[in-house]
């Protein structure tokens, strides 16, 4: 835009400045800034803890979208990102503050079993350094299984999907098992493992090695034959073959397996962990659930959605990396 | 160009760079759910080294079998098929054949698709600089790193060209190698298919089902019957490249073999 341009836009328009303003920010400093005044305001009916805390907490926030709110469009790339979630930032900022009201201020919803979000903060403060033991377990369960499973499931793949004999008979077991949800096991596992932890990670390495293996095999099964004969033509033998084409070709499928198997690791592990395990993520909702802390079941409900997303962010950077070279790849 | 042209053929190769092909008595049936499908009937063909042979018939009569059956792909129902005087049993890299589709790895650059033979072999760690040779052959050495999906028909053809010839093949097997592309691609690498075999000196087997193509690119055209394909009639002749599609003799032999087709113009 030239100089005039810009004059003539000041003169005319009076309002130029209010209009830089970021509008959803404001928005979302006032929510924010009523969860915070809620909370410190009025009086639990039962003493949940952190109360300063969390009001200092939402508060802060208000105060950092309000104090963004002029120049979030001079922030780049970041303030994009920021105005881009500015309608949800107003959405959590007002669900916060209902939140409160409802529960811990007002007593609506049934006790013992909703907690004011003040109340979650307050089992982070209080059992953090438990809540940090159980991720600890919980990820140290799920990478063992989850790896195992994975590493000996494509192996089973590749060979299904690649030799006919491996085919003939591993494809019909394959076929029964497969379907079996993993948790049938758990009665056998306990007995034919000599610790729970075994049985455990045996539990979640086949949830996730399963689909993983049949994916596989499908994806070596169902590559281009001419992909083999130009190989063949190409002066390749068997191991190369399988190596340079059999194995790039069929990785699409086998993503789709490993994002299956995935999703079902998350699902076992929280069983395997509920039956005698003596910590993980799982096993803290079983134990305190028993004593009706249901604001330390949120909590680590929390913890898991954070792990889990996390987990499967990080699993789709892979394949984004990985099958870059697919056509019309959206990454 | 013409530099990497002469650099691509290593000295030492000379006295196999291009093979002689016999074909003696070969036929080839297809089971399909349990019942026979002939596709070749006695066929008797001999390709000289160097010579570039167009096989024209009706599509689907059985040119391409016969071509995998040369490549080694799979073996003749009965008769047998030398290389040389020595008999063909699987593929072997101085016997390449480029397919109508490019075929090209998808998951693989240009440079590491061209690579595969020599990667393949063992050969490529001292030879990293046939697999660039190439490239420049076929005029895509910018385009090394690209993917498959990024190149137009015609280039991912040139890539797939590039991959048989970095092999230094004696024999170059063409399965309708330009049947998917517009006529204007279709005629850039027709002079370039002509190009290439006056520089590297492989011998040439052509299957097409396109008449002009066969006239400006081959000295003989060797015409088949409907399937069970057998051979009809051989044409020989002999002219200087570049051809023209016009030129008064190719014309009249172009109307001929057209009769043979069944096809009256």
């Amino acid at each position: 835009m030239s100089e005039a341009a810009v004059a003539s836009a000041t003169v005319s328009d009076p309002l130029a400045a209010v209009r830089g303003l970021w509008r959803d920010g404001v928005l979302a400093a006032v929510a924010w800034a009523a969860a915070a005044l809620v909370t410190i305001g009025l009086p639990d009916v039962v003493p949940w803890g952190s109360v300063g805390l969390f009001a200092a907490v939402t508060g802060g926030v208000a105060a950092i979208l309000l104090a963004l709110s002029p120049f979030v469009r001079r922030l780049g790339h970041a303030g994009e990102v920021l105005v881009h979630y500015g309608p949800w930032l107003v959405a959590v900022g007002a669900w916060l503050a209902l939140w409160e009201l409802t529960t811990a201020k007002f007593g609506w919803l049934p006790k013992p079993f909703f907690s004011p979000p003040h109340g979650i903060l307050n089992v982070y403060v209080t059992d953090g350094q438990r809540l940090l033991i159980c991720i600890g377990y919980s990820l140290r369960l799920w990478a063992l299984g989850f790896f195992s499973g994975v590493v000996v499931g494509y192996a089973v793949g590749v060979a299904l999907g690649w030799s006919k004999q491996f085919s003939y008979w591993g494809m019909p077991l394959l076929k029964l098992i497969g379907p079996v949800p993993a948790t049938a096991w758990i009665p056998c596992t306990f007995y034919f493992f000599p610790t729970t932890f075994g049985a455990s990670i045996f539990i979640v390495a086949l949830a996730s090695g399963i689909p993983v293996a049949i994916l596989t095999a499908s994806g070596v099964g169902s590559v281009n034959r001419a992909f083999y004969d130009v190989g063949r033509i190409l002066g390749a033998d068997s191991w190369y073959l399988i190596r340079k084409v059999a194995i790039p070709a069929s990785t699409p499928h086998v993503f789709v397996g490993l994002f299956m198997g995935l999703y079902y690791s998350f699902a076992v592990l929280v069983v395997a962990e509920m039956l005698g395990a003596k910590y993980g993520l799982g096993w803290y909702i079983q134990f305190q659930t028993a004593y009706s802390g249901y604001a330390n079941v949120y909590a680590a409900i929390v913890i898991m959605a954070v792990l889990c997303a996390g987990i499967v962010r990080l699993l789709f950077a892979v394949r984004d990396r990985l099958l870059s070279w697919q056509e019309g790849f959206i990454s | 160009m013409s530099d990497a042209a002469l650099a691509i053929a290593p000295a030492g190769v000379a006295e196999h760079a291009h093979a002689a092909i016999e074909v003696r008595g070969v036929s080839h049936h297809f089971k399909l759910s349990g019942a026979k499908l002939a596709v070749l009937d006695g066929i008797e063909l001999s390709v000289a080294p160097g010579e570039f042979v167009a096989l024209l018939g009706p599509s689907g009569c059985g040119k391409s079998t016969l071509l995998r059956l040369i490549a080694g792909l799979e073996a003749p129902t009965s008769g047998s098929i030398l290389a040389d005087g020595e008999s063909i049993r699987k593929p072997d890299p101085s016997r390449m054949l480029v397919f109508q589709d490019p075929t090209l790895f998808p998951w693989a650059s240009v440079w590491k698709n061209v690579a595969t033979g020599l990667e393949a072999r063992g050969l490529l760690a001292n030879q990293r600089r046939r697999v660039d040779e190439a490239l420049a052959l076929v005029e895509l050495k910018e385009f090394a790193d690209a993917f498959p999906h990024q190149l137009s028909g015609g280039m991912a053809q040139r890539a797939s060209l590039a991959r048989a010839l970095v092999n230094d093949p004696a024999l170059l097997l063409l399965d309708e190698p330009l049947g998917k592309l517009d006529s204007l691609t279709r005629l850039t690498l027709q002079a370039e298919l002509v190009r290439l075999w006056q520089r590297n000196g492989f011998t040439a087997i052509l299957v097409t089902h396109d008449v002009e193509e066969a006239l400006l690119l081959a000295s003989r055209i060797v015409v088949f019957s409907d399937r069970p394909a057998r051979i009809k009639q051989e044409f020989r002749f002999e002219k200087p490249y570049p051809r023209h599609r016009d030129d008064a003799e190719l014309v009249a032999l172009r109307r001929s073999i057209l009769g043979t087709l069944g096809l009256a113009t």
